[in-house]
């Protein structure tokens, strides 16, 4: 038992962990993925974000990531470890991290943390986030134009309201231009299983789907649609090599300008927590190239809805829209606040099928 | 609206192929009372290799021979150490599926987010326009009939053939079929191998035309089910068929019901083949005349020749 | 020619040895490996194995190795007696999860409350709920003559699917926005199972486990119960004439080791984990069956065997962020530890002889 002896010694001068990081001249910065940065989707974006703050600053700066950090305890001590090393900053890239990042972030008040997808901030935890339906409104215009089963098929991964947003959001662009429009939708209660994925838009293909869109991280659907000769979208990355021909267009988070503005913001000093949840406008949010395979005058049309959400004098939700059910949401005009997006629990009129429970 | 049966059973079949794969390789190595638990680990590594293979070639059958040759590989490693070393067959099949999930990760590294060649499909001389059959039957890649003839070689070997009779013998009872003068480790080593081959396949189908393209953790427990496949046969090679095609089908007719909008519990029809299993498991086993015909009675015992 | 004589006893020098011979081979062959990857493989090796234990932030790991350790001992001490038995529980991990759910359903129906008897009913629960799933391949085996290796094995993924059905519905967080988890433990203190003494890691599971392996060594070691399953074990015929039956001993080596694997679930879903979810179980209990060989099926073994394991995944994320090596690489890493570990522990059994080709 003498191991044990020197283990519980060794703990007992653990107490006290604040103020440990020293600082360095390099700003530390670290990255905590949910998934392997290859899996050319979330964790890969969030690894080009990566990426982006080491071009931006060179020298200045020195970053470290780890990939496929299971949430819970092992997310802890990813972070207590990087914190330990000297990180200035660190980014927690998945929902579920968002206790973990609380905790190690109240042991660390000298480092900051920056959660995305969560609600739970404090004095050096930030938290922020994309408004994808933003870029859904754009690709689900273009659906509706292109779909000629006019049946759109969705691989959806979880009910949460980020993706129940993103489903109202594309259906209400695409029920616009085509009222006869359909929307099919399979929960596969997964953000990564290519084989799961493939699956599922074969069945979606299979029950009469000629575009696919999707909530999960796999370009599993866009290889599929280019084999079944369907149509697709880009899904968190660009995905055009998966599907040259069946890819329209694509939603891309592109992460690299808010890490930039961030990591600058600790080396001026002039970090502060804050909850951002930004859209096309500042660039989270991109719209991948436009196929050629759509129409000129709907490229136009999905141009001139990207740039009025850009400049603001659109929103994807305006009213007068009902829930599903029949009862009014939104009133001619209004548009919907943020709050009830957030925590979005309720398919708009028209969606069929219930959000699962 | 109704769900498309033809269109169900074509995709259930690709669905399947990988499981059923790597199921019939295990069946072999089980007769030979082996139990290789890590099948995950060897489909994983003929998912890579396979597709490494056929990404550098652009020819998908060399990477169909290449994750065949990736699983054996692997496979081999299992034999030595449960076959000459002695170790426990539970513990090396999980170390085995660690470290494939692992080097898989490794080796692929670079390969990550690249189409693989294409494999074609067979063309019947105009069977495949035959409507119902055509694209049920007649209408998929070579590998799916690869599959299937290979469950009838099984089946042929281990009923027809002396060597098959004397790998049961050897799964039977090893030390009877030690002092008849069999060679009892050379043929599970053999048998192990031919299951690692299997599993290889297994893995390169998933990466090369069911997904397809390589990713980490792809098979997402593909070799788990290929092993309760085999228990759910109750080690007979046609039922293989039926097992593969029944887990390949729940996840399937489960998205396709999702897809025309019925309301369904996933997770509960998720289970359902696994309770199959354990229920086939029960009745097979209830009647020990009829268990000692099928489950072999060596499997996952330690063999050492005393002399 | 090699070949291997089987020892009368197990070689004492060996079992101490065997393991260092391990560690040894996998810190020659792995460290090939760091070079072929373009590391330094001496750095890699300090990073696993010594960072971790004695490195600058060792105050902090140490911990760590214990909330990492402590999941994996438990369930794989409560497998040891099976095992020795010749009983095969490989489902533990589904035992682990379902003590975890049925614990956890406890503490999350009593919400909020703050009565002290919560947390004791929900261990209780959690034990009980693990043990149930243990006695189905237990019973199947009794009355039916089921295979228990395979019944335990797809319990597992049917826990895995009830899991999901159960945080997708009566367990999901009501306030939780729709997320596949539950509530978080955390956010009641009479359910949470927190660091007893901050920073050092320990938590009532901790605690659990030391006390089980003292406990486990004496049964093995002082009791009867323990004498009946080593006797089992080795041979059958005599302890049916001893009077040990063995359908009792099925019954209470599966509800034993799945009492214990529920119990580690319960911990670890109110304390590291935190919250009931689709990701909490992270394979612990497939693991646990490598420590229990690991540690010859022996408490003091599998305690060391345990930590030497949690000491690989601790280093594992060091050398991720400090050498920027993928994570797959420290799986294989550990993979080959296993293999040489598996491989070298032949000769606690057998002697290896070289056999001098004869003249005919």
């Amino acid at each position: 038992m003498k191991l044990l002896n020197t283990l519980l010694a060794g703990a007992a001068l653990a107490i006290g962990l604040g103020g440990m990081a020293h600082a360095e001249d390099k700003t530390k910065v670290g990255f905590v993925y949910v998934g392997p940065v290859g899996d050319f989707g979330w964790s890969y974006e969030h690894d080009q974000g990566r990426q982006a703050v080491e071009k931006a600053f060179g020298d200045k700066v020195e970053t470290v990531f780890v990939e496929s950090v299971p949430e819970g305890a092992d997310s802890e001590r990813v972070m207590t470890q990087m914190a330990l090393d000297g990180a200035d900053l660190i980014f927690t890239t998945s929902f579920g991290y968002m206790d973990p990042t609380i905790n190690v972030a109240a042991k660390f008040p000298n480092v900051k943390f920056e959660h995305a997808t969560g609600y739970k901030r404090a004095e050096n935890v930030s938290t922020y986030s994309a408004r994808f339906y933003e870029g859904r409104t754009v690709i689900g215009h273009i659906a509706g134009h292109m779909t000629e089963t006019n049946t759109i098929g969705y691989i959806a991964s979880f009910p949460i309201p980020e993706v129940i947003r993103g489903i109202n959001s594309a259906y209400l662009a695409a029920k616009k231009v085509n009222p006869d429009v359909k929307m099919k939708i399979v929960w596969v209660y997964t953000w990564f299983d290519p084989g799961k994925e493939a699956d599922a838009a074969s069945a979606l293909i299979d029950q009469g789907a000629d575009i696919i869109m999707q909530h999960t991280d796999s370009p599993a659907a866009m290889t599929i649609a280019e084999e079944k000769g369907i149509y697709a979208f880009g899904q968190a990355s660009d995905m055009k090599q998966f599907g040259p021909n069946a890819r329209l267009s694509s939603i891309i988070d592109d992460w690299a300008p808010y890490y930039i503005a961030r990591t600058k913001a600790v080396m001026d000093g002039t970090w502060v927590s804050t909850d951002t949840w930004d859209g096309i406008k500042p660039g989270m949010v991109e719209i991948g190239e436009f196929s050629d395979k759509i129409p000129a005058d709907v490229q136009a049309s999905a141009t001139a809805i990207k740039e009025a959400l850009e400049a603001g004098t659109m929103h994807s939700f305006t009213g007068p829209l009902n829930k599903q059910d029949g009862t009014a949401w939104l009133a001619e005009g209004e548009t919907a606040d943020d709050g009830t997006l957030a925590g979005m629990n309720f398919y708009v009129e028209g969606v069929e099928g219930e959000i699962p429970n | 609206m109704d769900i498309s049966a033809v269109a169900l059973i074509a995709s259930l079949i690709v669905a399947a192929t990988p499981i059923l794969l790597a199921a019939i390789g295990e069946l072999v190595v089980e007769k030979a009372g082996v139990l290789n638990l890590g099948v995950e680990g060897m489909m994983i590594i003929g998912a890579v290799v396979g597709f490494i293979a056929a990404v550098n070639t652009q020819s998908a059958f060399v990477g169909f021979v290449a994750g065949a040759l990736a699983g054996g590989a692997l496979s081999f490693l299992f034999a030595i150490l449960t076959q000459y070393l002695l170790s426990n067959q539970v513990a090396s099949g999980l170390a085995l599926t660690l470290f494939g999930l692992g080097l898989a990760a490794l080796l692929g590294h670079g390969y990550t987010g690249i189409k693989p060649p294409a494999s074609p499909k067979m063309e019947f001389f105009g069977l495949s326009e035959l409507p119902v059959l055509g694209p049920t039957v007649f209408h998929h890649d070579l590998m799916v009939y690869f599959s299937i003839t290979l469950v009838a070689g099984v089946w042929a070997f281990l009923k027809f053939t002396r060597a098959g009779l004397v790998l049961r013998a050897v799964g039977e009872n090893h030390d009877a079929a030690h002092a008849l003068g069999y060679k009892v480790v050379r043929i599970r080593v053999a048998a192990i191998l031919f299951g690692g081959a299997c599993a290889g396949l297994g893995g390169a189908y998933l990466s090369l035309i069911r997904v397809p393209q390589w990713t980490e953790g792809m098979t997402a427990g593909a070799g788990w089910i290929a092993l309760a496949i085999v228990v759910f046969a109750s080690w007979k090679p046609w039922r293989i068929i039926l097992g593969a095609y029944l887990f390949g089908g729940v996840t399937i007719l489960q998205l396709n019901l999702q897809a025309i909008g019925v309301d369904i519990p996933v997770s509960y029809l998720s289970m359902a083949p696994y309770l199959v299993t354990i229920v086939v498991l029960v009745i097979m086993s209830a009647d020990r005349a009829r268990a000692s015909l099928n489950a072999p009675a060596s499997l996952g015992r330690i063999f050492h020749a005393s002399n | 020619m090699i070949k291997l004589i089987p020892r009368n006893q197990p070689s004492k020098s060996m079992i101490a040895l065997t393991p260092l011979i391990a560690v040894l081979l996998t810190m020659l062959v792995g460290g090939a490996l760091f070079v072929a990857l373009g590391k330094d493989p001496f750095a890699a090796i300090r990073m696993i194995f010594w960072d971790p234990l004695f490195g600058e932030h060792a105050f902090y790991y140490r911990g760590q190795i214990l909330i990492k350790a402590a999941p994996l001992i438990i369930i794989a001490l409560g497998l040891s007696f099976g095992f020795r038995a010749g009983i095969w529980n490989i489902g533990a991990e589904g035992q682990f999860i379902m003590g975890a759910i049925c614990g956890g359903a406890v503490g999350l129906a009593a919400y909020p409350s703050d009565s002290w008897l919560l947390y004791p009913a929900m261990v209780l629960a959690g034990a009980l709920g693990g043990m149930l799933w243990g006695l189905i391949p237990a019973f199947l085996k009794i009355r039916f003559n089921a295979n228990e290796i395979l019944v335990s094995l797809m319990l597992v993924y049917v826990a895995v699917n009830f899991l999901s059905g159960m945080v997708t519905g009566p367990l999901r967080n009501p306030d939780g926005f729709n997320f596949p988890e539950s509530r978080a433990f955390q956010s009641f203190s009479a359910a949470h199972n927190p660091e007893i003494w901050a920073g050092t890691g320990i938590h009532i599971g901790v605690l659990v486990m030391l006390g089980l392996v003292v406990g486990c060594y004496v049964m093995l070691t002082r009791h009867i119960f323990g004498f009946n399953i080593r006797l089992a074990g080795q041979a059958p015929r005599a302890a049916r004439f001893a009077g040990i039956s063995p359908n009792r001993m099925i019954m209470i080596c599966l509800g034993l080791s799945g009492a214990l694997a529920g119990m580690a679930g319960l911990f670890e879903v109110t304390g590291p984990a935190g919250k009931l979810s689709t990701t909490f179980p992270l394979g612990y209990g497939f693991t646990a069956i490598i420590v229990a060989f690991l540690g010859r099926l022996h408490p003091v073994g599998i305690f060391l065997a345990g930590l030497l394991l949690a000491v690989t995944y601790v280093g594992g994320d060091i050398i991720q962020s400090q050498l920027s090596l993928p994570k797959a690489s420290i799986q294989v890493f550990q993979g080959m530890l296993l293999f040489f570990l598996l491989a070298v522990d032949v000769l606690v059994m057998y002697r290896i002889q070289l056999l001098q080709r004869r003249v005919r």
